[in-house]
């Protein structure tokens, strides 16, 4: 662990350790997120992902260590309260609004965190500056033109914008994308990556990605997972040549 | 156009969330439909009164269920707690009927809050089976205190005074019509502005998807505590409205059949489009009137069938097969 570049960093996990009765989920887990990163985290099923995903957001408490967002431990933080500190992620399979059109589901959003959305006398149409935000959020991922369509009715490609626009409406300053072109065809999923790689400099970015090309063009930083621990990080050219990864992941048929 | 072009960048977007506030014209003809009982059925005013007061109980149960998703099998313990708050106010002499009301309200009101505390931790089956056994609770405990609430003989001598101590609620439902009716139209207007608030906004997302609110850092709970206080008074008014234009109050205000016959009501007029319940309830109560004249033993066999011929054809209940109609109808004739 470096503490010097740890306390730097936008987001930081340090040595997080998980078990679940003699199973260990996750061990010593440590790593470092300057602001404007945009690192991968990969490795083949089972590796502890979720798991961390899960110590990240709050949903599992670790047994040791700390999760340190801004500077400040969120170790003990519930899940909500991490997400007003600006520690937000999507889902690999889409979580949305089904009967809600993106132009509702991002303005709710947006309410959400101004902390409008206890207001029931005014109608929502006078919230001008937050309809205005969630107009900005949608045009950002290239979907304004389909905002007052129903969610349901979306194509599945737009689905998924709509699954990190919901995120950033809660202007996060870190972001967990859980495997966000997950179903998306592959000339879609590098359009994807692209709308990702142009989000604003001051967020954070730590997505899951199985497709290694993906990963090899859009990450600046790769953490391997296997096994419930950080096998080896480093800048992706580093990674390719690594032969422990090359063993434990690349070389092996991949599982999606 | 000037203006279009030099505003803000979601003027676009505020015109398509305006258009969803704004008042339709169907809607204003069937409030002004709603006087016409006066002109063509003077008759049947008392019937017209119930059906607004019912309407006004299965409004309160849309917002709960058809925004906020929360399907409660007890919502007719705040129906009979307002009705019994009335009515006692009533019988020992506190017999003005607008003051009554209010305080019907407060106290259902205040309860619902009480029960929301427990209720909204919970989803799915165990939070419908909380709201069933606490309703469930509150009538035997109704039953059990019959000094006060005369048990299953009802509350007697409840004496109503006359509206703005000029309108006495007469035999024929004159002044109980225009009470129910004014009283129905007033909440309903506090319902829709509420629909159209970003509140409302938030309750259809949790209605959508409580998790992902989670995720977003909404504060789910707190939303559905608000929303469940409000339901619960609106349906103490509805029971204040019943005592207080029929002059007496029953243990079945407070009973399961109470609770089904609404969700029933807004299941057949359609859930979550805020008419749902208003229609549902005149279908329900004018079928109940008419079948139950056929045949008085029988009659609940006609709104069974009823009620299964709508879920299987029409799963967006009555205003939702009216609403596929219209739009297919305006896509054919463009």
């Amino acid at each position: 662990m470096e503490e010097a570049g740890a306390l730097n960093a936008a987001f930081s996990a340090r040595g997080l350790n998980k078990k679940f009765g003699s199973l260990v989920v996750a061990h010593e887990i440590a790593f470092a997120l300057p602001q404007g990163a945009r690192h991968a985290l990969i490795g083949p099923n089972g590796a502890g992902k979720t798991t961390l995903i899960n110590l990240v957001t709050g949903v599992l408490t670790p047994d040791s260590g700390q999760v340190v967002l801004g500077g400040e431990d969120i170790t003990h933080f519930a899940p909500a309260q991490r997400v007003r500190k600006g520690l937000v992620r999507t889902f690999q399979i889409n979580s949305l609004f089904a009967r809600l059109t993106p132009l509702e589901a991002v303005t709710l959003a947006v309410c959400e965190r101004r902390g409008v959305a206890a207001s029931w006398w005014r109608r929502l149409p006078d919230f001008s500056e937050a309809i205005a935000e969630a107009g900005e959020i949608l045009s950002s991922l290239q979907l304004r033109s389909c905002a007052t369509r129903v969610t349901s009715e979306l194509p599945y490609g737009e689905q998924r914008l709509l699954e990190i626009a919901l995120a950033l409406a809660t202007k996060p300053s870190m972001l967990l994308l859980d495997e966000p072109a997950a179903g998306v065809p592959k000339d879609e999923s590098a359009q994807l990556f692209k709308a990702i790689e142009g989000l604003s400099n001051d967020l954070s970015i730590l997505f899951i990605e199985h497709d290694m090309d993906l990963v090899f063009r859009f990450a600046s930083k790769i953490i391997v997972m296997a096994g419930g621990r950080i096998l080896v990080e480093g800048a992706p050219a580093e990674i390719a040549r690594n032969a422990l990864v090359r063993e434990v992941y690349l070389g092996k048929a991949r599982h999606d | 156009m000037t203006s279009l072009t030099s505003a803000g960048a979601g003027d676009d977007l505020k015109i398509w969330l305006t258009k969803r506030t704004r008042w339709r014209g169907a809607e204003i003809v069937f409030w002004l439909a709603c006087l016409l009982p006066y002109a063509l059925t003077p008759d049947y005013l008392q019937l017209a009164s119930q059906i607004a007061i019912s309407a006004l109980f299965a409004l309160s149960l849309d917002l709960l269920l058809g925004y906020a998703g929360v399907l409660s099998l007890g919502h007719a313990a705040f129906f009979g707690l307002g009705a019994y708050t009335a009515g006692l106010l009533a019988a020992h002499g506190w017999g003005e009927p607008l003051t009554g009301l209010a305080a019907a309200g407060l106290v259902a009101g205040v309860c619902g809050f009480l029960a929301s505390l427990i209720v909204v931790r919970f989803r799915g089956l165990a939070l419908i089976m909380i709201t069933l056994g606490l309703a469930q609770m509150l009538a035997s405990a109704a039953n059990s205190v019959s000094w006060l609430t005369g048990g299953a003989d009802g509350l007697q001598g409840v004496d109503v005074k006359p509206l703005f101590g000029v309108f006495s609620f007469d035999l024929w439902g004159r002044t109980a019509y225009a009470y129910s009716l004014a009283v129905l139209f007033l909440v309903f207007l506090l319902v829709r502005r509420i629909t159209n608030s970003p509140f409302g906004l938030s309750l259809r997302g949790i209605r959508e998807n409580g998790v992902r609110m989670a995720a977003l850092g909404a504060p789910n709970q707190a939303h559905l505590r608000k929303t469940f206080t409000i339901a619960a008074g609106i349906a103490g008014l509805a029971g204040a409205l019943l005592t207080q234009t029929t002059e007496t109050v029953s243990l079945q205000t407070l009973g399961f059949q109470k609770s089904a016959d609404v969700l029933v009501m807004l299941v057949l007029g359609g859930v979550g489009r805020l008419y749902g319940g208003l229609v549902g309830a005149i279908i329900y109560m004018i079928a109940r009137d008419q079948f139950s004249d056929m045949n008085p033993e029988y009659w609940f066999f006609w709104i069974g069938l009823m009620l299964i011929g709508v879920v299987v054809f029409l799963p967006g209940g009555i205003l939702g097969g009216l609403s596929l109609l219209t739009r297919s109808w305006k896509r054919r004739a463009p």
